[in-house]
C-alpha cells in the first residue's frame, strides 16, 4: 500500500529583544554561565514578572506577516512541570488565547500552509551535561526568560522537502522582520515536527509521532524521511504506530523513542495571576502592520521590477535579508545592478561558501564593492585584478584603494609604457610571431599572456591587445 | 505604661516634641522582648543590634532638628514572608532555611526609605497557610492575652508582637484573613488593603491573586499612617494599581459618622457565630449607631460559597507558586542527590509541612485534566458572582460590618487535627479577599479575657472610609488601648 | 465525588511529594471531606459567568525593553546548596 505523510511543525524562535521577557536582564548570546540572571528570572521567592512590551510587538509583527488574526484579548498562562532548567517549575506561556491565530504561508508551488497559532512564552535555562559517571549536571540560567514565539502549523505539509522549504521560508521572513536572528546552531530557531501516515488518497488520519532534537534544516528533512520509512514499514507489516515523542539522533541518523503518550505530562495550565490580560487596541495593531518591513517576496518582485534582475538573481539575492540589503547598499555607490548582482552571486557567494560565512557576518563595506566595480568599469583595473582585490577586501575589510596602493595593482593603460613591453615580447618570442604571421591567430593569445606576465597582470588587456595586433600587422606589411 | 505600649502616632508626637528619642523607644521594646519573647514566641529572628544603630542615627536627626521621614525611628516587625536584602527569609518553612534574598520587598523598602527601624521577623503559618500560626515549622506563638490560646494566623507573630509591645507596628500579609483574624485574636487593629494598592514585589507568594500586605498596629490611626507609607504603584508588580496621587489616609479620620450607612449582612450572623461574639459585635454596632451611622440589614447570599471557592483557588495558585522550591537555586535540599526524581521528591517531602502539602495536592488536583472546569474554573466563576454581590451592596452602604472571626481565639492544638475546622476561622474574612476589597479588624470586646474583633469592609479603595469608621469607634471605646502586659483593661468609655 | 489512594498518589507524583501508606490513608480521608466541602459550589448556577482570575481589573502592563544590570554571579549562586564552575549543580540528567 502507498502512504502519504501528514506533517505539521512547531517552530520556536528566540526574539531578538534587548532584555528578557519578564525582567531587565540582557539576552545577549554567549555570556559566561549565570551572569545574565536576576531574582526574577531565577524564580526567587516573592519576585514578579512584568511583560516586555517589545515581545508583544515582535509577536504581532510575525502574526501580521503570516496573515494571522490578532487576538484582541489575550492572556498569559502557567504551564506546570518540573525540570532543573525551569526555575519556577512553570513556564509562562499562552494556552487557549495565543496572540495570533489562523494565518498561512504559501510554498513556492503556491500551496498554502495554514498557521494555527503564534504565541509568546519564556525560554528555559541550559543544562550542561557532565560526562557519564560524574553524577551531576550543571545549570546555566542565562537563557531562562529569553522571549520565544512558538509558531504552530496545521498538518498541511506532505513531504520532508515541503517541510524544509516551509521552515526556510519562515526563517527568512522572521529575519526580514528583524525579530529573531534564527540561528539553528545557536538554538535561536528550533523545530519539532509531528508526523503521521495515511493510505494514499484517503482522509483517514494515522497515529502521529512527535520528533524532537532537530538541529538543522538537513536534520529536519532526514528525520522526517526516516520516520516516514519507519512508519511505512510498521504499517506495511500491519503493526501499529505508537503515539509517542521521538528524538532525532544526529550521529546515528535515526529517531528513538523518548516517551510514550501515557507518560505525557499533565501541565495544569491556568492563567498566571501575577500578570494581567493583554488587550490590543486595533490602532496599535494597525500601526505595527503599517510599519512592517518589506518581506522576501515583495523585495524579490521589486528587484525584478526596479533593477531588471532576472528572477533567478532576485530570488538568490533576496534569499538573505543581509545579502539583499548589501546589494542595495552597493547600488548606492554603483549604478549597474546586473553587474553588481553578477559579482555578488559569483565572487561574494563563492568566497562566503569557502569561508562558511553567513551574510550577517560580512566584513565587506558595500561602498567598497561599489567602488571596485566602478574602477573595473572605468578600466582602471581588469576584471581579473578586480577579483583578486575583492578577495583581499573580503578577508580584511580594507578598501580597494588601500589594497591597490599597497600592492601596486593599478592597471597600466598607458600606451607608451605598454608599447615598450609589447616590443620586448615580440623580440623575445620570434617563433610565436612567425606563427601569427603565418596565419595562426591563436599565437597572439600566447603573446598577450607573456605581456601580462611581464606587467605582473597590471596591463589593461584591451589596450595591449590593440597595441600587439597593431605592431604585428605593421611587421606583416614590412 | 511603657514606651513600647504606645501607638505610632503617640510616639511621633513625642519625637516631634523631642521628649523621647528613637533609641529610648527601641530600648523599651527590647526590654519587653527580653522579658516576654521566650514565652510568647512571636519572632523567628531579631536584629536589634542593627536596629539600635539605625535608632541612634535617627536620634541625631531629631536632636539636630533635621527633616524626618514619616516612619523615622519607629520600630517595625516584618512577617517572615517579606524579603529584605541580607535577611534570612523562611516563611516559617524548612524548605526555605538559609535563604537570604538579594532584594527587598517594595513595601519594606518604602518603610526603610522613611526611616523605619526593622527589628525582626515574625512567626507565621508556613507559607501563610493556616489560621493559628501553629503550622510554623519553627515554633508555636502564644496568644499574648492567654498562653493557652492561639494568636490566630497566619500573621500570628506580627499580631502577637504588636499586642505584647514587642514592636510598635508590624507588617503582615492577608490571603484569606491572615491580617484581620490574628489582629482580632490578639486585640489589635489590622488592615488588609484593596488588592493592588500595596505592591506584592518581595512578598513570597501563597496565592498571588489574593495576597496583600497590610499593617497590624494598635489602632486605626496607626494603620492609616503605615498604609500611607507603603501604598502606591510599583513598576515591578504588574498587578499594582496606579493611584491618581498618594492618598493621605489620616485626613478623613476625624469625619463624623453622621450620614454614613453601615450594612450588616445577615449571613455573617448565622449559626456559625459564637453567641458571645455575636453579643459583643451587636454592642459595637449599637455604638456605631450612636455615633450617627445608619445601620441597615442586608444580604450577601453567596457568602457561604466564599470559603470553598477561596480554598480551591488559593490552593491551585499555591500548588504552582510553590513548585519552585526544588532545592536547586536556594533553600534546603535533600542530602541524596542520586537521581533527579528522588532529589525533587525528597527535598519537597522533607521541606514542606503537612498543611502546605495538603494545599499543594488539592491545588494540583483542582487544576488537573478533567477537574479544571469542575473545581478551579467553577470557583473562579463564583468569585465573579461574589464580587458582583459586594458591588451591589456597596451601592447602598458605605461599609459593611461583621464579626472578624466566628469564635474567640481557640486553644492551641484544638483545631490542628481537622484542616477544615481551622479553615472555618476564616469564614467571615475570606469573601473580602475574593472580591479584592479593603477590610480591617478592630478590637471590640473580650470573651473570658480573650479579645474579639469587628470587621469593617469597604468598597474598592475605600480605605479612608473604613479607617474613619474604625477611628471614630476607637475614639469612644478603649478596647484598643487594653494591653495584655501593660495592665490597662479596655472598655466602652 | 471521592478520590482513591491511587489517584492521590498520581497527583502527589505530579507535584513531587511522597507519602507513606499511612499518611496516604489519612490524606485520602481528609481529601474526601474537603471535596465534599467544596462540592457545595455545585449548588450555584454559573452558566455563562466569566471567571475572575486576577485580583485586579487592569490590563496591558508592560515594561520598556531596557537592559538593567543582572546580579553579580556570586550573588546569583550564593543561595544554592551546590555550585560548580559558576553553575548550579543538579543530579545527573541522562539525555
Amino acid at each position: 500500500m502507498n502512504f502519504e505523510a501528514v506533517i505539521g511543525l512547531e517552530v520556536h524562535a528566540e526574539l531578538s529583544t534587548k532584555t528578557k521577557i519578564f525582567c531587565a536582564c540582557s539576552t545577549k548570546f554567549g555570556a559566561e554561565a549565570n551572569t545574565q540572571t536576576c531574582p526574577v528570572c531565577l524564580g526567587l521567592p516573592g519576585t514578579l514578572p512584568v511583560l516586555n512590551e517589545k515581545v508583544v510587538e515582535y509577536c504581532l509583527r510575525a502574526g501580521l506577516a503570516l496573515n494571522c488574526q490578532i487576538t484582541d484579548w489575550s492572556k498569559l498562562d502557567r504551564k506546570n512541570y518540573f525540570y532543573p532548567d525551569l526555575p519556577k517549575a512553570y513556564q509562562i506561556s499562552q494556552s487557549d488565547l495565543p496572540l495570533c491565530r489562523d494565518g498561512s504561508l504559501s510554498l513556492a508551488s503556491g500551496k498554502p500552509i495554514r498557521i494555527t497559532r503564534i504565541h509568546i512564552e519564556e525560554d528555559a535555562g541550559k543544562l550542561i551535561h557532565s560526562t557519564e559517571g560524574e553524577g551531576y549536571s550543571l545549570v546555566d540560567y542565562n537563557r531562562a526568560g529569553v522571549p520565544l514565539i512558538e509558531i504552530v502549523t496545521a498538518p498541511d505539509l506532505a513531504t520532508p522537502e515541503e517541510a524544509v522549504e516551509f521552515l526556510e521560508k519562515l526563517r527568512r521572513i522572521l529575519i526580514y522582520l528583524g525579530i529573531s536572528d534564527c540561528k539553528m546552531e545557536e538554538g535561536s530557531l528550533r523545530c519539532d515536527a509531528n508526523i503521521s501516515l495515511k493510505p494514499a488518497g484517503t482522509k483517514q488520519l494515522g497515529t502521529k509521532t512527535e520528533l524532537k532534537n532537530i538541529n538543522s534544516f538537513k536534520a529536519l528533512g532526514r528525520a522526517l524521511a526516516y520516520e516516514i520509512e519507519r512508519q511505512s514499514e510498521l504499517l506495511a507489516e500491519e503493526k501499529t504506530v505508537k503515539q509517542e515523542t521521538r528524538k532525532w539522533e544526529e550521529a546515528k541518523q535515526r529517531t528513538l523513542s523518548m516517551r510514550s503518550k501515557e507518560e505525557a505530562q499533565d501541565y495544569r495550565y491556568f492563567p498566571d495571576p501575577d500578570l494581567v490580560p493583554i488587550e490590543l487596541d486595533p490602532d496599535y495593531v494597525a500601526e505595527i502592520a503599517a510599519a512592517l518591513p518589506e518581506l522576501p517576496e515583495e523585495k524579490k518582485h521589486r528587484f525584478i521590477e526596479d533593477y531588471h534582475l532576472p528572477e533567478y538573481d532576485a530570488e538568490l539575492i533576496t534569499g538573505s535579508k543581509y545579502l539583499a540589503d548589501f546589494f542595495e547598499a552597493v547600488l548606492k555607490h554603483y549604478c549597474n545592478p546586473k553587474a553588481a548582482s553578477n559579482f555578488i552571486m559569483g565572487e561574494l557567494l563563492r568566497l562566503m561558501g569557502e569561508e562558511g560565512l553567513d551574510p550577517e557576518d560580512l566584513k565587506v563595506n558595500p561602498a567598497h564593492l561599489g567602488d571596485l566595480l566602478q574602477r573595473i568599469d572605468e578600466g582602471e583595473i581588469s576584471i581579473t585584478q578586480g577579483k583578486k582585490i575583492f578577495e583581499r577586501v573580503f578577508r580584511t575589510g580594507a578598501s580597494p584603494e588601500e589594497i591597490i596602493q599597497a600592492e601596486g595593482l593599478r592597471q597600466i593603460s598607458d600606451q607608451t609604457q605598454l608599447l615598450i613591453v609589447v616590443n620586448k615580447v615580440i623580440q623575445d618570442y620570434p617563433q610565436s610571431v612567425r606563427d601569427y604571421l603565418g596565419g595562426k591567430e591563436k599565437a597572439a593569445g600566447f603573446l598577450i599572456g607573456q605581456i601580462m606576465r611581464e606587467t605582473k597582470g597590471q596591463a589593461n588587456p584591451q589596450v595591449i591587445k590593440g597595441l600587439l595586433i597593431e605592431e604585428l600587422e605593421k611587421m606583416r606589411q614590412e | 505604661m511603657e514606651l513600647c505600649d504606645l501607638t505610632l502616632h503617640e510616639i511621633k508626637e513625642l519625637f516631634a516634641e523631642k521628649e523621647v528619642l528613637p533609641s529610648m523607644v527601641l530600648a523599651s521594646v527590647a526590654k519587653r522582648i527580653q522579658a516576654q519573647e521566650e514565652s510568647l514566641g512571636a519572632y523567628l529572628a531579631l536584629d536589634l543590634e542593627a536596629a539600635f544603630a539605625a535608632a541612634r542615627a535617627a536620634d541625631h536627626r531629631i536632636q539636630a532638628g533635621k527633616p524626618l521621614g514619616e516612619m523615622d525611628g519607629i520600630p517595625f516587625a516584618l512577617k517572615d514572608n517579606l524579603c529584605q536584602t541580607g535577611k534570612e527569609t523562611t516563611c516559617a518553612s524548612r524548605i526555605l532555611q538559609g535563604f537570604v534574598p538579594p532584594y527587598t520587598a517594595t513595601a519594606v523598602q518604602k518603610l526603610l526609605d522613611q526611616g523605619a527601624l526593622i527589628i525582626g521577623r515574625t512567626n507565621m503559618d508556613e507559607f501563610a497557610m493556616g489560621a493559628s500560626t501553629e503550622h510554623s515549622a519553627e515554633k508555636k506563638t502564644k496568644n499574648p492575652w492567654d498562653p493557652q490560646r492561639v494568636p490566630g494566623g497566619s500573621s500570628g507573630g506580627s499580631a502577637a508582637a504588636v499586642a505584647a509591645g514587642e514592636t510598635i507596628v508590624a507588617l503582615g500579609s492577608d490571603t484569606d484573613g491572615s491580617i484581620r483574624q490574628p489582629a482580632a485574636f490578639c486585640g489589635v487593629t489590622g488592615l488588609k488593603p484593596t488588592y493592588g494598592l500595596v505592591s506584592r514585589y518581595g512578598l513570597v507568594s501563597f496565592a498571588s491573586s489574593f495576597d496583600q500586605i497590610g499593617p497590624i498596629a494598635k489602632d486605626a490611626e496607626d494603620c492609616a499612617l503605615v498604609l500611607k507609607a507603603i501604598a502606591g504603584f510599583d513598576p515591578l508588580d504588574s498587578t499594582s494599581l496606579r493611584g491618581e496621587q498618594q492618598v493621605d489616609y489620616t485626613k478623613g479620620l476625624e469625619q463624623s459618622l453622621h450620614g454614613r450607612t453601615i450594612g450588616l449582612p445577615r449571613e455573617y450572623f448565622g449559626e456559625d457565630l459564637d453567641a458571645e461574639v455575636r453579643r459583643i459585635i451587636m454592642g459595637a454596632v449599637e455604638q456605631l449607631a450612636e455615633l450617627g451611622a445608619r445601620i441597615v440589614e442586608l444580604s450577601l447570599k453567596l457568602s457561604e460559597y466564599a470559603l470553598p471557592a477561596s480554598y480551591l483557588i488559593s490552593s491551585a495558585e499555591a500548588s504552582s507558586s510553590l513548585a519552585r522550591y526544588d532545592g536547586i537555586r536556594y533553600g534546603r535540599a535533600a542530602a541524596d542527590r542520586g537521581d533527579l526524581a528522588t532529589f525533587y521528591t525528597q527535598t519537597r517531602t522533607e521541606g514542606f509541612g503537612p498543611e502546605v502539602k495538603r494545599r499543594i495536592i488539592l491545588g494540583a488536583y483542582a487544576l488537573s485534566a478533567g477537574h479544571y472546569e469542575k473545581y478551579y474554573q467553577k470557583a473562579q466563576q463564583i468569585r465573579t458572582l461574589i464580587g458582583q454581590e459586594f458591588e451591589e451592596a456597596f451601592r447602598c452602604v458605605d461599609a459593611i460590618v461583621t464579626p472578624t472571626a466566628p469564635t474567640p481565639p481557640f486553644k492551641l492544638g484544638d483545631r490542628l487535627a481537622d484542616p477544615l475546622a481551622l479553615y472555618l476561622s476564616n469564614l467571615y474574612t475570606v469573601p473580602v479577599n475574593l472580591a479584592g476589597l479593603p477590610a480591617l479588624s478592630v478590637p471590640c470586646g473580650f470573651v473570658q479575657g480573650a479579645p474579639v474583633g469587628m470587621q469593617i469592609i469597604g468598597g474598592p479603595f475605600a480605605e479612608a472610609t473604613i479607617l474613619n469608621i474604625a477611628h471614630q469607634y476607637q475614639k469612644v471605646t478603649t478596647y484598643h488601648q487594653a494591653r495584655p502586659c501593660g495592665g490597662r483593661k479596655g472598655g466602652s468609655r | 465525588m471521592s478520590v482513591s489512594e491511587q489517584e492521590l498518589r498520581q497527583v502527589a507524583e505530579l507535584v513531587r511529594l511522597a507519602f507513606s501508606e499511612d499518611e496516604l490513608r489519612v490524606l485520602v480521608g481528609e481529601f474526601n471531606r474537603i471535596l465534599q466541602f467544596v462540592a457545595k459550589l455545585n449548588a450555584v448556577d454559573t452558566t455563562g459567568v466569566p471567571p475572575t482570575v486576577q485580583g485586579v481589573k487592569v490590563k496591558n502592563r508592560f515594561r520598556p525593553d531596557q537592559v538593567r544590570p543582572s546580579l553579580p554571579r556570586t550573588e546569583a549562586l550564593k543561595n544554592a546548596v551546590a555550585v560548580k564552575d559558576g553553575s548550579f549543580v543538579v543530579p545527573q540528567i541522562m539525555e
